[in-house]
């Protein structure tokens, strides 16, 4: 059997087969990540050119023609005349890049942490862990606050738009990485003591090679669970963080300061600027969280 | 002696067992400390396999584990072929290291569950730099040939073998150094009778066609009367008895010796006569002054109660700790 | 046998799994007698322990009975319904595990486990319940017993722990108890003291024991009689004198073969070729076959039946089979 038979038959491939929840989630998160990636190709309208917006155009129902220039958008123009539907499908290519990103550098960090606490034990082990911990007691969302503000007194304002979005993936990121950190920290300290690592260390293999090749690839299995979740707590995460003004600057909106637009206009009439950037979100995100969910049952021996 | 390849030379590993620091400060408890061995010291000649009996807390996986350098001796000096090895230095003990290997006890924790067989029998190989490129593959092959599996079974991962071929995939690995030396852990233990009887018999022969060395450790007398040229009865963390194979068997000399072999069930229903076994191992962080064994002995008088015994030679190549061996 | 205490007729039990429904154990049949213990031996994956949580009632999902009976004294006892069989579970069938640590409860005392037990399945009170318990203790080899029955099960050491759980076991007084393993996770000393226990014990209250092991020297102590098990059928029944040293199954022969023992030397061990199958991928006819030395081609078409040999000996094995064709 070649190695894609093999995996085609193996257990987590046959689990995906018959899980409908995974087949549907999967299909939709794929669906949105590849039109997000495709996004200039895809859209009509490229809705952060500010040249190309038309004032006139604002406020188009979805499937109407505008009453002034007679053009038709999908689902609609929000206040600035940007299309709708290209918006979302920009917003979305941010939301996930930063989603992304964040999510990688926070498993970079939490697994090299994790690995250094697990491994070294004793007083490194003790001192990243009340980093940890104390870290831990507040809400994601204020450190997220906090390290985009001292981002913002650092930065001088002529480049804080362009250093915005990696401000962005980096608070994010930092908030996130204790979980990769303590679960790689626990399976460290029970892979350290098998067997087969001391036979690599018997043989004098350097403890960096030790923890990298050996220890690595055995707690990865977690880890992988959690960044699926991660993934989709990152994007909301992002959404917030632009829905409350500090995100991604306005003229790139992403899907939460379309939401923060759409937020305004709800009451008087406006209802798709709101609705459509919202279901997409919420679509991202769920698709990505069940996907997880159906990740972490199918790699628990336990419950097969 | 110059026919020895691995001396030993009382050894001494202290645990430190305490609670952490702050419930000793908060609850005034002392330090505690765990003696996992104490004052042992044995030598084994080129080619011979040496086996360390004993059963749990005896001390024989830490005596393995200092021998291998995966924990520093508290006290006393490990010779290998001449060499100490706390005063080697560090170019001339990678050399070393090539020469010694460990077989383990559990045949499924001593495979990296996510590494090809390929890639784990030639992991020592590649981190001595003996072989590269294609001529790995082939060393690996051969050796696999050598255990009794197929060179087909390098592409397969640990998982897919059962605990027979794993532990033999194990001594591939051990070989594929060309080590002189072999320390086994219990390398049977964890295996079905016919199946133990499959990798002792492959030891053997690989013994005789390598010249291997062998300190072989097990709580099972059977298997090491049939393994073992000399044997060192072990409890507690100090040698109560050594002597050769056979020796030991027909006439053991320390009463706690007696006691095992009479606690090794009897599977040819000779009926032999047997002294039933009495008291269980003391905690070994609180051990019992002078002789260790004493509370469980039939022959204790005062003495034994005062001051340990040490190892000492008798009939040409025995030892006891004993005042009143047999 | 004349009136058995418990009797397995063709026991199946099954395991259906996503790449097919395999079986664990395929139809066995042996008795077990008042006051007589029988050993079940086997290497790992032959179905010994599978047998014992079958016939208490302690299979896991999706492990299922899936065919056969299992009779203790003249009461059918596979198909009871949940409630009825855990009424029976420690009145009648009495268990002792491996692990004693594992098999206490971590969190009471020993006197509460046993007074629980006790007030369960005997019409006793409280009081009475601890009397009991206390000379069940000291009984099993605990010294002060009235003062370490208060006590929780990680203050006492391994072998302790195990006559505890013994005692446990022995509790409400079964009939039956079975006991899966209950030396191997010590140490030979204690190994040796823990099966006269068991022995002393049984033979005292009249209970069976079905000593379930991997273990011969431990059967060849402690059982009457002796059923080998492989790939999930019966190989061998017989009094443990002559099995051990009159074997006939040539399973049982390589078995015995490969076991070092005091008593002589061997230059080689007795070496059985290959492995026990995998559960998917058994052989047809005689499980054993790709194995046997005394292979012959009706072994590999039909599968051999239990065939009696002498008084209480059963083998199943074609070469015992005078009218067939043998070898």
């Amino acid at each position: 059997m070649n190695r894609f038979a093999r995996f085609a038959d193996s257990d987590i491939a046959w689990s995906f087969r018959h899980s409908p929840v995974a087949i549907v989630s999967a299909t939709v998160a794929l669906i949105i990540i590849l039109s997000a990636v495709f996004a200039p190709l895809i859209a009509p309208h490229d809705p952060f050119n500010p040249a190309t917006l038309n004032l006139m155009d604002g406020f188009t129902p979805p499937m109407e023609p505008n009453a002034i220039s007679g053009n038709v958008y999908w689902l609609g123009t929000d206040n600035q005349g940007r299309d709708i539907f290209s918006a979302i499908l920009y917003g979305a290519r941010i939301s996930l890049f930063v989603g992304f990103s964040a999510v990688l550098f926070a498993m970079v960090l939490g697994i090299l942490l994790g690995l250094t606490a697990g491994w070294r034990g004793g007083m490194v082990d003790a001192v990243l862990m009340r980093i940890a911990d104390i870290q831990l007691s507040f809400p994601s969302i204020l450190i997220a606050l906090l390290i985009f503000g001292i981002a913002r007194g650092i930065i001088p304002p002529s480049m804080r738009e362009d250093v915005a979005i990696w401000v962005l993936i980096i608070s994010i990121g930092l908030s996130d990485w204790v979980q990769f950190a303590r679960v790689v920290r626990g399976a460290t300290l029970v892979e350290k003591n098998k067997e087969y690592v001391q036979a690599a260390r018997i043989i004098g293999v350097h403890p960096v090679r030790v923890v990298l090749g050996h220890i690595l690839p055995n707690v990865m299995g977690p880890v992988l669970v959690i960044a699926t979740i991660s993934l989709a707590l990152a994007i909301i995460a992002e959404a917030t963080l632009s829905f409350l003004g500090v995100g991604v600057p306005p003229t790139q909106p992403s899907l939460g300061t379309l939401i923060r637009i759409g937020q305004g206009f709800l009451f008087s009439g406006e209802w798709w600027i709101l609705l459509f950037p919202s279901i997409a979100l919420l679509a991202l995100a769920l698709s990505v969280n069940l996907l997880g969910d159906w990740l972490r049952d199918a790699l628990n021996p336990k419950l097969r | 002696m110059s026919g020895d390849l691995l001396e030993v030379r009382n050894l001494w590993r202290r645990f430190d067992v305490s609670k952490p620091w702050l419930n000793r400060v908060i609850e005034r408890d002392e330090r505690q400390w765990l003696t996992a061995v104490s004052d042992v010291s044995f030598s084994i000649r080129r080619g011979e396999t040496f086996a360390l009996v004993g059963e749990s807390g005896s001390g024989k996986s830490t005596i393995a584990k200092m021998i291998v350098g995966l924990i520093a001796p508290s006290d006393g000096h490990i010779v290998f072929d001449g060499a100490d090895l706390a005063t080697v230095p560090h170019a001339q003990m990678r050399k070393l290291r090539r020469r010694f290997q460990m077989i383990f006890q559990d045949p499924f924790a001593s495979l990296n569950p996510r590494w090809r067989v390929a890639d784990i029998i030639a992991e020592p190989i590649r981190t001595f730099g003996l072989a590269s490129g294609a001529e790995v593959g082939n060393r690996v092959a051969r050796l696999l040939d050598t255990v009794g599996l197929s060179a087909s079974d390098s592409d397969k991962f640990p998982h897919e073998f059962s605990g027979g071929q794993r532990q033999r995939i194990a001594i591939a690995r051990a070989l594929s150094s060309n080590p002189d030396f072999i320390v086994c852990d219990e390398p049977t233990s964890a295996l079905d009778v016919s199946v133990q009887a499959q990798i002792l018999n492959l030891m053997r022969d690989l013994q005789d066609e390598f010249g291997l060395t062998y300190l072989f450790i097990s709580h099972d007398l059977s298997v090491v009367r049939h393994m073992a040229n000399r044997i060192g009865v072990l409890y507690l963390g100090g040698l109560v008895e050594v002597a050769n194979g056979k020796e030991l068997f027909r006439a053991p000399q320390h009463p706690y010796t007696h006691m095992l072999l009479d606690a090794v069930p009897d599977l040819a229903l000779s009926g032999r006569r047997r002294t039933p076994v009495s008291g269980e191992i003391p905690n070994p962080i609180d051990p019992p002054p002078g002789c260790p064994f004493h509370p469980r002995c039939p022959k204790m008088r005062d003495i034994c109660r005062q001051e340990k015994p040490a190892l000492e030679t008798r009939k040409s190549t025995g030892q006891v700790a004993c005042y009143f061996p047999d | 046998m004349a009136d058995p205490l418990l009797s397995v007729r063709d026991l199946v039990v099954e395991f259906p799994t996503r790449r097919g429904i395999l079986k664990a154990i395929d139809q066995i049949s042996f008795d077990i007698a008042p006051g007589e213990v029988l050993g079940v031996v086997g290497e790992s994956g032959a179905g010994k322990s599978l047998t014992g949580a079958a016939i208490i009632g302690l299979l896991e999902p999706p492990g299922r009975i899936a065919g056969g009976e299992i009779w203790l004294r003249g009461q059918r006892i596979d198909n009871l319904p949940r409630e009825a069989m855990r009424r029976m579970r420690g009145k009648r069938i009495g268990m002792v595990f491996q692990d004693p640590l594992t098999s206490l409860n971590p969190l009471y005392t020993v006197s509460r486990q046993l007074s629980e037990t006790i007030v369960t399945h005997l019409d006793v009170s409280q009081a009475e319940a601890r009397k009991r318990a206390i000379a069940l203790l000291d009984r099993v080899g605990i010294p002060a017993a009235a003062r370490r029955i208060d006590d929780y099960p990680h203050h006492f050491s391994g072998g302790m722990r195990q006559r505890v759980v013994i005692a446990l076991a022995l509790a409400a007084e079964p009939e039956l108890v079975i006991a899966d393993e209950p030396t191997t996770a010590l140490d030979v000393s204690v190994q040796a003291q823990i099966i006269e226990l068991i022995k002393e014990i049984c033979a005292e209250r009249g209970s069976s024991v079905m000593l379930i092991t991997h273990d011969m020297g431990v059967i060849a102590e402690t059982a009457d009689r002796v059923a080998v098990l492989y790939a999930g059928r019966l190989a061998e029944i017989g009094p443990v004198r002559e099995v051990i040293t009159r074997a006939q199954h040539p399973y049982t022969k390589g078995l015995m073969g490969s076991i070092p023992t005091l008593a002589h030397d061997e230059d080689r061990l007795v070496q059985i070729p290959g492995s026990m199958p995998r559960l998917n991928a058994i052989p047809p006819g005689c499980a054993f076959n790709p194995r046997c030395p005394e292979v012959f081609d009706r072994c590999v078409r039909e599968r051999p039946e239990l065939l009696d040999t002498s008084p209480g000996r059963q083998v199943a094995c074609w070469l015992y089979d005078e009218q067939g064709a043998g070898s």
